[in-house]
């Protein structure tokens, strides 16, 4: 029996090996190396000969807080996360309540159109979009215009580039988070609703008090998850922009900054030390969200 | 209660239409003739179809190379990935060992880590192994995920140990049962995870774009990326281009739709 035991603890090693030796060299290795990297001014110019290059210490850090555009693509970022989150997290719940309504037939099918957009490919998408917001020659103000608004030169004024990148990843992503609250809105006993009905209870006091404490499991995951994935915005501005983060640094965000300082201009200590700070700030936010949530459950 | 479904049915409709305007814009503008899609007011319909865009694309700009690359890339990933993160998702749910639990729980903790923090560091090792610009630098450092073996653990975790124990009793080897009782009964985690690879490894764009140089060797989104450089007035051939490479993927949702959207309620089961 000890034999047993034995083996098939050797058994587990060796079938996590492969899979744990893959993550140790290529990810958890280069996170622990990408920190170093971030104390250093290694460039590519310099990796010819040992000795070019210098500790620095936290040189790349400090320089960053002098760097106003650094301070812009934290802007931009938060910007994306906290105006954007909450906008996908909304355009989601509602499209969820609206598949779950009692009268709503078809349900298969707007589900797939709603999801759609979820497993296209960005870069595809925001070409597509690129054209969409053309000022003049743009789809989106001609239906604008019908109704008497605009033009809007969507991405070539600094007002109104980060809007439209998150109105596009509304679109993109709230399909996303409305099968998670669908699957969540199944989950509440019907019983619930029939008895806050008898006690008078309406529409929106049942949205109040039964939907939404129920959801709060779903919603914390889904905050988290979307919280997490904005904020490594990059795709998005690099293609609406041709990879300049545009007009004037408005769309620039940390990870397209980080991309551009550490593998266009080669200066792979700051673009170490900016995926550092990316790191930095998603875990203390998703920290607090965790906290929030747990305090108000 | 006529009016109110009438007026929840309208909501659901013109939402709807919002999503696929998008998509069915993309799709008429790449068989619309030259310039019908950037003139003032663009076209919504093409006044006449044409294929001119899908030819010079594939005639002129050799995409098929790229979606040739596209397809090998997320396929090598999606088989080699799998197979990895079964293995060790299994062995974290259904073989005992010392130091299990603690290792799951700090691959757990991990999964906050954006990608961007390992990327400077593993493009300068792949130089170092002499892999960057190829597509081995784009398969290997994703031959393991960590969603991939938390996805196939919980969903083994639903295994019953006697039938595991019967087995063993039996003389089976823990290969011989990971093979023909383990990848059978996760079969549903197992197809739903290879989708989601499939899917996120075509899409994928910052890595392919930072390890390939060599625009024969582009991933399609990447090569599309590039083509806005030169071709960005040239709508109807752009609309082309974002059209084969998002129906690829998207057929392939269509016709999985299923095993997608329940391995997404799947990838949230707490613990």
């Amino acid at each position: 029996m000890r034999g047993d035991v034995r083996r098939e603890a050797a058994a587990g090693w060796l079938f996590v090996a492969p899979a744990l030796l893959v993550l140790l060299v290529f990810f958890f290795g280069p996170v622990v190396a990408g920190f170093l990297l971030g104390l250093t001014d290694v460039d590519l110019y310099a990796l010819g000969g040992v000795g070019a290059w210098r500790i620095v210490g936290l040189r790349n850090y400090t320089r960053l807080a002098d760097d106003p555009v650094f301070w812009k693509a934290i802007r931009n970022t938060f910007f994306f996360v906290f105006v954007g989150g909450p906008l996908t997290i909304a355009a989601a719940l509602g499209a969820a309540l609206l598949l779950n309504a009692r009268l709503t037939r078809m349900r298969g099918l707007f589900r797939t159109i709603y999801f759609a957009p979820v497993v296209t490919t960005l870069v595809a998408v925001a070409t597509v979009w690129r054209y969409l917001y053309h000022p003049r020659a743009g789809p989106l103000n001609l239906l604008l215009a019908a109704v008497g608004i605009g033009p809007i030169d969507w991405l070539g004024d600094p007002r109104w580039a980060m809007p439209a990148l998150v109105l596009m990843a509304v679109w993109k992503n709230f399909g996303y988070g409305m099968v998670l609250f669908v699957a969540g809105l199944q989950a509440i006993p019907e019983s619930i609703y029939e008895a806050a009905r008898i006690d008078g209870a309406g529409h929106l006091t049942q949205l109040r008090r039964i939907t939404l404490p129920l959801l709060r499991p779903t919603l914390l995951f889904v905050g988290v998850i979307t919280t997490i994935g904005y904020f490594q915005l990059f795709a998005e501005p690099y293609v609406l922009t041709g990879g300049t983060g545009g007009p004037v640094n408005a769309t620039l965000s940390v990870a397209l900054l980080m991309y551009k300082r550490g593998f266009r201009f080669w200066d792979m200590g700051t673009g170490a030390a900016i995926a550092f700070v990316l790191f930095a700030v998603i875990l203390v936010v998703s920290t607090v969200q965790l906290r929030l949530q747990r305090e108000k459950a | 209660m006529k009016g109110k479904s009438l007026l929840l049915h309208a909501v659901l409709a013109v939402g709807a239409l919002i999503t696929l305007f998008p998509l069915y814009w993309m799709l008429s503008a790449s068989l619309m003739p030259r310039g019908e899609a950037s003139a003032i007011p663009p076209a919504l319909v093409p006044s006449r179809l044409t294929l001119e865009h899908y030819r010079a694309l594939f005639v002129r700009l050799d995409i098929g190379r790229n979606f040739l690359n596209s397809i090998l890339i997320a396929g090598a990933v999606t088989a080699v990935s799998t197979f990895l993160n079964a293995l060790a998702g299994w062995s974290f749910a259904k073989l005992r060992f010392r130091g299990r639990d603690r290792l799951f729980s700090w691959l757990l903790a991990a999964m906050v880590i954006p990608a961007q923090v390992a990327m400077l560091p593993l493009f300068l090792l792949l130089r170092t192994l002499g892999l960057v610009n190829s597509m081995a630098g784009v398969v290997i450092p994703a031959a393991a995920s960590l969603f991939g073996i938390f996805l196939v653990r919980q969903y083994a975790l639903s295994v019953p140990d006697e039938l595991l124990d019967a087995a063993r009793v039996d003389g089976a080897g823990e290969l011989r049962i990971f093979w023909s009782i383990g990848l059978p009964l996760c079969r549903p985690a197992l197809v739903t995870l290879a989708l989601f690879t499939f899917i996120g490894t075509w899409s994928d764009f910052m890595w392919p774009l930072v390890v390939l140089s060599d625009e024969r060797k582009y991933t399609l989104p990447v090569a599309l990326a590039g083509l806005i450089g030169e071709h960005a007035p040239d709508v109807e051939l752009m609309m082309a281009g974002a059209v084969v490479t998002v129906l690829p993927v998207l057929l392939l949702f269509l016709s999985l739709q299923r095993v997608y959207i329940a391995g997404i309620t799947m990838g949230s089961v707490k613990e």
